[in-house]
């Protein structure tokens, strides 16, 4: 299998979308799953990444990743026609689709991503869709077309009013919520604070709150219990039984704690890697 | 010529004459494993334990009196002819001592090293039993090691029948899935693993460490089964990418081994094992050695916690192989902390001497009762419970009771947990049909049979945690099944 790169597009400074050949996993993923994926066979890092999209047809699935650390700078780096050293997936639980009536979908930066699918598969299950969509500046708002065309109603929001609202998600989120008919139920995909928020604002109204987790990684089979996360006071692995929960539920100080563990380590491998790239001269 | 050779020549000598008798024999010296440095090793991956010379391997086996019956082939779990293997070793006919083991075992240069000898086949050893002392008896496991390495150079591919038409599915490449792919292989069927992890090898190159089984031996034994052409599907999860039930009705598989290991970690449930620098061996392990994290910033990508004093918590191969592991990485102090006492550890002696060897210190008869966390979420100390020993439980040995008020806190910066692995649920939510007793391992006959048509299972997912040379045996069994369902 040779994990090509079918087409490569910056949607902003730091995110990039990548088609790539992986027709196994284009044709038995559900919306809601993810994959691991690395850059080299050998010794590159295993990264989950949650699949946006894919076209059984083609054989391809559409991947959407920020360039954080070495191994995303790395990815960022490749070119269409490069091939990706693996791909392993789909992996975790699927979202639960069913009509409920209306959904408040909230994705902030790349969360868009992966909400995009679970609010597409929502739409066709014939939900009514409200979607927020924030993001730090006009400039790093990804995926505000295809969202237009699955929702009944797009609030936009940006930190510094460059573009749509001046406001944080949560914001628009409790008005929905205050509404006459509140909404019932609502997803949220983001930052980890920014969830962790969504769920203390659709908490207060009662409205059921499905979040969906990126927690660190390393098999995503459930065989190293790297990805545990405290839900309702007890231990669940984000990769198997995940990586969508009751928002309400999940422990959020503990899960970002964990989630910080390697910033340090990571950082200064990212230095190394862009100190190497100057010296032979790359941009 | 040494001393060592000299007697070597003169036992020969008498071998010949057939005049070497049971008195000669127990006077050879029993045989030290030559061993990488203990204090060198610490900051290398290199395998610790060095292997027989010429010399050593044919006195060894001459302490070997050939019983009559034979008790150590009782002890073991794949019935190896370990006496014939051994005399012939004694005789220096090491061609032929492969080829009696590779009768029974096809992974003899893994098994030489980390098969549990003392509780197998050295237990039964009437060389032991003489001198009152197991670790006295003839050392099977480094003479298997030892023929085993001599051929694997020259190794040559198995044969395979005619193609049969009929094509079978491995799920898993540990130990298991290895033994069924050659032995279903060689009768003619197609085969195909499929692999989870971008390397195969299952335990063997995820759990166990370089430095007590070098990835290259299980490279070799990968080798050798594509040679014989079978395929190996890596990145590829069963139950997810496909389930049993496509594989079989929409892909065309007429059987399938599961062999997906054990793979799901414990822990304690104590206050503070979300903190920062707590880790289930199995990642501490899957970092350090499937990834690479030893060369963190040098190649790899993998990150580790760069620490200074860890807490292993169990007395098993894993709780060994984490701590040792450790020690590697750079901690200053590795405690090893074990609620019995140090005669109850089910990790092999060799291990056990090995760690000790390194620095790592024994912390028997204390167990944590929480983990200590700093505000920013990382591990700071760890506050234990001194144990002793009452009465002896179900597993016979004796139960090891808190003592109260014992309290006493240690100060860590890591903590690993290393109590055991249950099943991975991922195959029974997967597979309807397929029946799993309560503690979630798949139930099978004595063939190696599932409840369902064509499917079989062996190693860690039927056993729970148990051992390679086990799985190896099951995979046996289910592949001498599987031919026969085939078959007929
Ligand atoms: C650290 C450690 C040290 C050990 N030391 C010893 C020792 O010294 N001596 C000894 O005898 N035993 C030891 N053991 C135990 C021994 O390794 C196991 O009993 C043995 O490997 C089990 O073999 P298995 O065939 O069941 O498969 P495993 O080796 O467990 O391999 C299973 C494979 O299946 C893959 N897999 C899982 N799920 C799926 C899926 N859904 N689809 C595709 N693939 C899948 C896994 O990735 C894995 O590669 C040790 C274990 C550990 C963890
Ligand atoms: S029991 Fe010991 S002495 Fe007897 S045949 Fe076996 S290895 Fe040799
Ligand atoms: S990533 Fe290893 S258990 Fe979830």
């Amino acid at each position: 299998m040779s994990f090509k790169i079918l087409s490569k597009k910056q949607l902003s400074e730091n995110v990039f979308q990548l088609d790539v050949e992986a027709p196994l996993v284009a044709r038995s993923r559900k919306a809601g799953q993810f994959v691991i994926v690395s850059v080299d066979e050998d010794a590159g890092e295993r990264i989950p990444l949650t699949i946006a999209g894919a076209d059984p047809q083609k054989g391809s699935i559409r991947l959407i990743f920020q360039r954080v650390g070495k191994a995303t700078a790395q990815m960022a780096d490749l070119h269409e026609a490069d091939a990706l050293g693996y791909i392993a997936g789909p992996l975790g639980q699927p979202t639960h689709i069913q009509k409920f009536g209306s959904v408040v979908c909230v994705g902030g930066g790349i969360g868009n991503a992966p909400l995009l699918p679970i609010a597409t598969a929502l739409k066709e299950a014939d939900n009514q869709i409200i979607s927020i969509l924030g993001a730090r500046n006009q400039e790093l708002l990804i995926l505000e077309d295809e969202f237009k065309k699955i929702s009944d109603e797009l609030i936009v929001v940006t930190d510094d009013g460059s573009y749509g609202r001046k406001a944080l998600v949560t914001e628009p989120l409790k008005e929905i919520c205050s509404r006459d008919s509140k909404p019932d139920c609502a997803i949220t995909i983001g930052p980890a604070v920014m969830m962790k928020f969504c769920c203390e604002t659709t908490k207060g109204f009662n409205v059921p709150t499905q979040v969906s987790l990126n927690t660190i990684m390393v098999d995503g089979t459930g065989m190293c219990g790297g990805c545990r996360v405290e839900v309702g006071g007890q231990t669940k692995f984000v990769c198997v039984d995940g990586p969508e929960f009751d928002g309400h539920q999940v422990n959020f100080e503990q899960m970002m704690k964990r989630m910080s563990a390697y910033k340090a380590l990571e950082q200064k491998a990212l230095e190394k890697y862009r100190d190497h790239k100057c010296k032979i001269g790359l941009k | 010529m040494d001393a060592q050779e000299k007697m070597l020549n003169e036992l020969i000598k008498k071998q010949q004459a057939d005049e070497l008798k049971a008195k000669d024999r127990y006077e050879i010296p029993a045989q030290d494993m030559p061993a990488q440095d203990g204090i060198k090793r610490r900051s290398n991956m290199n395998e610790v334990a060095l292997g027989y010379t010429e010399t050593q391997a044919r006195l060894e086996a001459m302490r070997c009196l050939q019983c009559k019956n034979a008790p150590c082939v009782e002890g073991c779990p794949v019935r190896i002819r370990i006496r014939d293997f051994v005399v012939a070793i004694a005789e220096g006919n090491n061609e032929e001592a492969i080829s009696i083991i590779k009768h029974n075992s096809l992974l003899p240069a893994v098994c030489g090293r980390v098969c549990p000898q003392e509780v197998q086949c050295q237990e039964y050893c009437t060389v032991g039993k003489k001198f009152k002392d197991p670790e006295k008896s003839v050392s099977i496991g480094r003479l298997e090691r030892y023929v085993a390495d001599l051929a694997k150079e020259g190794d040559e591919v198995p044969g395979v029948a005619l193609p049969t038409g009929k094509k079978v599915a491995i799920i898993g490449s540990g130990p298991g899935g290895i033994v069924v792919a050659a032995d279903v292989r060689r009768a003619g069927h197609e085969v195909t693993i499929f692999e989870a992890f971008h390397k195969p090898g299952g335990v063997m190159v995820y759990g166990i460490p370089e430095f007590r089984l070098p990835k290259s031996i299980v490279q070799e034994e990968i080798d050798v089964l594509k040679k014989m052409g079978v395929e190996l599907i890596c990145n590829f999860i069963v139950g997810r990418t496909r389930t049993i039930e496509q594989l079989m009705t929409e892909d065309g598989f007429d059987a399938v081994y599961v062999g997906v290991g054990a793979g799901l970690p414990k822990f304690m449930n104590i206050e503070g094992e979300h903190l920062v620098g707590v880790y289930s061996a199995n990642e501490y392990l899957t970092r350090a050695n499937l990834m690479k994290a030893y060369q963190f910033g040098k190649g790899a990508d993998t990150p580790i916690a760069v620490s200074k004093n860890v807490a292993v918590l169990g007395g098993g191969n894993v709780a060994m192989d984490s701590a040792r592991m450790a020690v590697r990485l750079g901690a200053e102090n590795v405690y090893l902390v074990y609620r019995r006492s140090e005669k109850e550890m089910p990790a092999r002696v060799e291990e056990v001497h090995h760690a000790k060897e390194e620095g790592v210190q024994f912390c028997t008869l204390q167990n944590p009762k929480r983990i200590l966390g700093d505000d920013q979420g990382n591990v700071v100390g760890m506050e234990c419970l001194k144990y002793e020993l009452g009465e002896p439980d179900d597993s016979g040995r004796r139960r090891p009771v808190a003592i109260e008020g014992s309290e006493f806190e240690i100060d860590v910066d890591t903590v690993i947990v290393a109590i055991g692995n249950g099943a991975n649920p991922l195959i029974q939510q997967t597979t309807p049909g397929l029946e799993f007793n309560k503690w979630g391992n798949i139930v099978v006959d004595e063939n190696c049979k599932t409840s369902l048509q064509g499917v079989y299972a062996g190693g860690d997912i039927v056993l729970g945690a148990a051992t390679v040379i086990l799985a190896m045996g099951q995979g046996r069994i289910a592949a001498a099944a599987i031919n026969q369902y085939l078959h007929g």
